[in-house]
This record gives structure tokens, C-alpha cells and sequence, in this order.
């Protein structure tokens, strides 16, 4: 299925978090953090919280709990 | 009307015996579908009969009315219980050492957990480091969907993993396990006494540097996947003040333990009994790997002074040590204060100042305005 990163298409297999899409892509800066380092998934399990990126519109979505859906918008924070 | 918080393998040992009890039971859990981190993505079902409500987290409850407040992708609601087993887990321990904030630096279980959400990892070069039995079944894992794993470094001894092979024969399964994995991982590079001391690169890992006695050497990766053991997910029990935490253990201690708390909801303590040999038997492994695999000290040295604890509000080492608990040091830093509530740098900060934080405050997780809002509970779901 069609998802965009950071506005480029890309396509991605179903049944794959939003995190492995991003990830599978050579991506690696999911989000800035509060003193502008680059952070990306630590604990790949909804806990860490270093893995949000903006989906559709909403902000700060935890990207390895997130299922990818066809024409999904995916921004990093 | 049974609630079981969590559908790894001791809330479904719960679901299970719950039922076969005649027990109505609701089982609730963050992903998607049951099978818990160690289950990720094999189709386990749950007991026939049981209700599973996925993607749905705690974000509050109350142990007096007996109900919790759960926000799932659709909304929020209150849910009440009669009877309420939390079988939250564990999350991996981290700590806290000199790069392990760069992307391309994950726990082990969190690259297995994105690997079976979809990551691939053909032709990636993947360096395993820390300690405990999953070091090798990450590394197998790995190796499985063609990463070629560089290194695979275990900080206890030559001894302490000698000792622990020797004992195996008292568990002959695990025996078995340990033999499939060694085959598994033939012909990948295993150092044992030898520990990461860093990470580099420039806005993702490239290198790792590593010690192994006096020896420092470096290698080239695409991914680090760092164990140090596991911390129990104690959030919910702590805000319900709940008297009995049994605490980490592994997927056979969290079985038994499942289908013991099943069975005491449903009221047969007389069948919950019988299974006190079976627990004794898999704690004593557990307690077995927290003493071969137990942590040198020079890994509490790991950190600089520039290097992040917290990691939510990028609060560096130094500014950690002039406090002397995590109360204190969150009130003039931050730390432990971001998004992730201090899960990740808690038990860090446990480990390396010997802090304790007890204190859970509702929301336990960020919530959504109106979750805090939702209606109250209807009986049942």
C-alpha cells in the first residue's frame, strides 16, 4: 500500500508499523529531540515514546504501535 | 466478571484457566492483537470465550469503584471490574551510556519487536551487546532474517556463562533451547567479559566501541541491539495500590504465575495450589539468570558527563549527580518528567544512583484531553 513520508510515496507491505515502514525506508531522524538531537525507536514497544512522528495530521503518535493504512501521511517531528 | 490487564503469556495463562473456570473474562492490551512482546505477530489466540479489547491502554483507575479509565483509537471509557489481574510485563532496561541516544541503537527486544512489525534487516551489520539468554535469541532472530550479526558481546564472565551452562541439566527444555540456539549462531563472533563502552556517529550509529578486560576494540555496524535485562511494568499495580506484584521472571514464571492468578480469580484456590511446584520450579531458573548474569560495575561507569539520562527532556549525567533522589532531581531537572513518565530512565537512574521511584501519578501515560472526560462505566464492557 501508498504512504507518504515526509510528503515521498512510498510503499509499504500491510501489517507494518508505521516505525518499520519509516525505518525500512533508510530513514533514520524520527523526531527532534528537546535540544535538537536526532532520536529514532529505542524500545520498539510503545514505552519509550522516542518514535512519534505526526500521522494524518495528528501529532506525536507513538510510530511502532501504529499500523501503516493506504495514502497514510507520515511527518517527523 | 474477570478483567485481565495485558495479553502476553501470563494474562492469556489467566484468560485460560479464568474460562475453563466458567469465569466471564475481558482481556484488554496495548497492541493490536494478544501475544504480548514474546508472541509479537504468531497469531496466538486467546481462550475461546474471553473478550479481547486491543490497542487500548490504562491511563488511570481507581480500585475503590473498581473501574479504569482505558482510552483506545476510538475514544475512551471507563471499565469496570469485579475482579482485576494485571499482567502488564516487562519492558527491557536500559542504560544510559556515551551515544545510546543515536538512531540505529535499540534494545534487542525492541529491534525483534520491529522486526516482526515489518523492519527487514537482510545484509544489515548488527553487533548484539549486554547480557542474559536473550543476547543469543536476538542474535538468532537476527541472523534468521539474514542481519549479519558482527558481534555478539556478553558482559558476564567466561565463568558466570560456564556456571550457568553446567547448571542447565536441572532444566532440560532450556538445555535444549540453549543448544539450539549455540547451533543457530554458529560461526558468529561471541565474546563473553567484554562490554560496550560507546556508540558514535553522525545522526545515526556507525560505530561501537567496546572493552573486553583490558582490550578496547571498535566495529563497524548498522544497528546496535543492547540488552541489560528486564524491568516488570509496575505502573498500573502502583497507582491501584495493588498488595501482591510478583514482578519479572520470564514467559514460563509469567505462565504459571497467569494461570495461578486465573484460578484465584475464579475462586478454585485449591486447583491455584497445585501449581506452587511448577512456580517454584521456573522462578528458580529465573533467579538462576539474575545470578550468572548479574551486572559488573563497571557498566554503572559507562556515562559521561554530557551523556543523556533522560532521554524525553535530554537531562545529561551531570546535572543527575548533585541529587540524592529522583524526587528531588525531577523537581530541578525534568528528569523523569517527559512523555515516557520515567519508564526508560527510572530504573537507569535506580541502577546508577540507587534511586527508587515509587510515586505514580494518574495519568500514567499522555492521554488525550477527553479520555479524562469519558463517561462513566457501564458494567461490563
Amino acid at each position: 500500500m501508498l504512504i507518504r513520508i515526509n510528503g515521498r510515496p512510498f510503499e509499504a507491505l500491510p501489517h507494518t508499523t508505521v516505525a518499520a515502514a519509516i525505518l525500512a525506508t533508510g530513514h533514520t531522524a524520527f523526531r527532534r529531540s528537546v535540544s535538537g538531537q536526532a532520536r529514532a525507536p529505542l524500545c520498539g514497544m510503545g514505552i519509550c515514546f522516542e518514535c512519534r512522528v505526526s500521522i494524518d495530521g495528528s501529532p506525536h503518535q507513538r510510530s511502532c504501535q501504529i499500523a501503516v493504512r493506504e495514502g497514510m501521511e507520515i511527518v517527523t517531528e | 466478571m474477570i478483567t485481565i490487564v495485558g495479553a502476553g503469556p501470563a494474562g492469556m495463562a489467566a484468560a485460560g484457566s479464568a474460562v475453563r473456570c466458567g469465569a466471564e473474562v475481558t482481556v484488554i492490551d496495548d497492541n493490536p492483537a494478544p501475544g504480548g512482546q514474546i508472541w509479537r505477530g504468531e497469531g496466538r489466540t486467546l481462550a475461546a470465550g474471553a473478550v479481547f479489547i486491543g490497542q487500548a491502554r490504562v491511563v488511570s483507575g481507581d480500585s475503590g469503584n473498581r473501574t479504569l479509565l482505558v482510552e483506545t483509537a476510538t475514544g475512551a471509557r471507563n471499565l469496570s471490574y469485579d475482579k482485576l489481574i494485571l499482567a502488564t510485563g516487562s519492558r527491557e532496561l536500559f542504560l544510559p551510556f556515551p551515544g545510546w541516544t543515536l538512531p540505529g541503537v535499540f534494545g534487542v527486544g525492541g529491534l525483534q519487536a520491529l522486526a516482526k512489525s515489518g523492519l527487514p534487516l537482510r545484509g544489515k551489520r548488527i553487533a548484539v551487546a549486554g547480557s542474559g539468554p536473550l543476547l543469543l535469541a536476538g542474535a538468532a532472530y537476527f541472523r534468521k532474517q539474514g542481519a549479519n550479526v558482527v558481534l555478539i558481546a556478553e558482559q558476564a564472565s567466561i565463568t558466570s556463562v560456564a556456571r550457568f551452562a553446567a547448571g542447565l541439566w536441572r532444566w532440560p527444555a532450556k538445555a535444549g533451547d540453549a543448544l539450539h540456539l549455540q547451533t543457530a549462531l554458529l560461526g558468529v563472533p561471541q565474546r563473553h567479559g567484554c562490554w560496550i563502552e560507546s556508540a558514535e556517529g553522525e545522526e545515526r550509529v556507525e560505530r561501537l566501541h567496546f572493552r573486553e578486560g583490558n582490550n578496547r576494540f571498535s566495529i563497524e555496524v548498522d544497528y546496535a541491539a543492547i540488552a541489560w535485562g528486564l524491568v516488570a511494568n509496575n505502573e498500573i499495580a502502583a497507582l491501584l495500590e495493588c498488595p501482591s506484584v510478583a514482578g519479572t521472571g520470564g514467559a514460563e514464571v509469567s505462565a504459571v504465575e497467569g494461570e495461578i492468578a486465573g484460578l484465584v480469580a475464579a475462586g478454585r484456590d485449591d486447583l491455584a495450589q497445585k501449581l506452587a511446584p511448577r512456580r517454584e520450579k521456573a522462578r528458580r531458573f529465573a533467579r538462576e539468570i539474575d545470578r550468572c548474569f548479574a551486572l559488573r560495575p563497571e557498566i554503572r561507569e559507562l556515562p559521561r558527563p554530557d551523556t543523556i539520562v533522560c532521554r524525553c527532556e535530554d537531562v545529561p549525567f551531570s546535572r543527575l549527580q548533585a541529587f540524592n533522589s529522583f524526587r528531588a532531581a525531577k523537581l530541578h531537572t525534568r528528569c523523569g518528567m517527559g512523555p515516557c513518565q520515567g519508564r526508560i530512565c527510572g530504573p537507569a537512574a535506580r541502577l546508577l544512583f540507587g534511586w527508587r521511584d515509587e510515586s505514580v501519578r494518574p495519568p500514567i501515560l499522555p492521554a488525550r484531553v477527553g479520555t479524562l472526560a469519558a463517561p462513566p462505566a457501564e458494567s461490563g464492557q
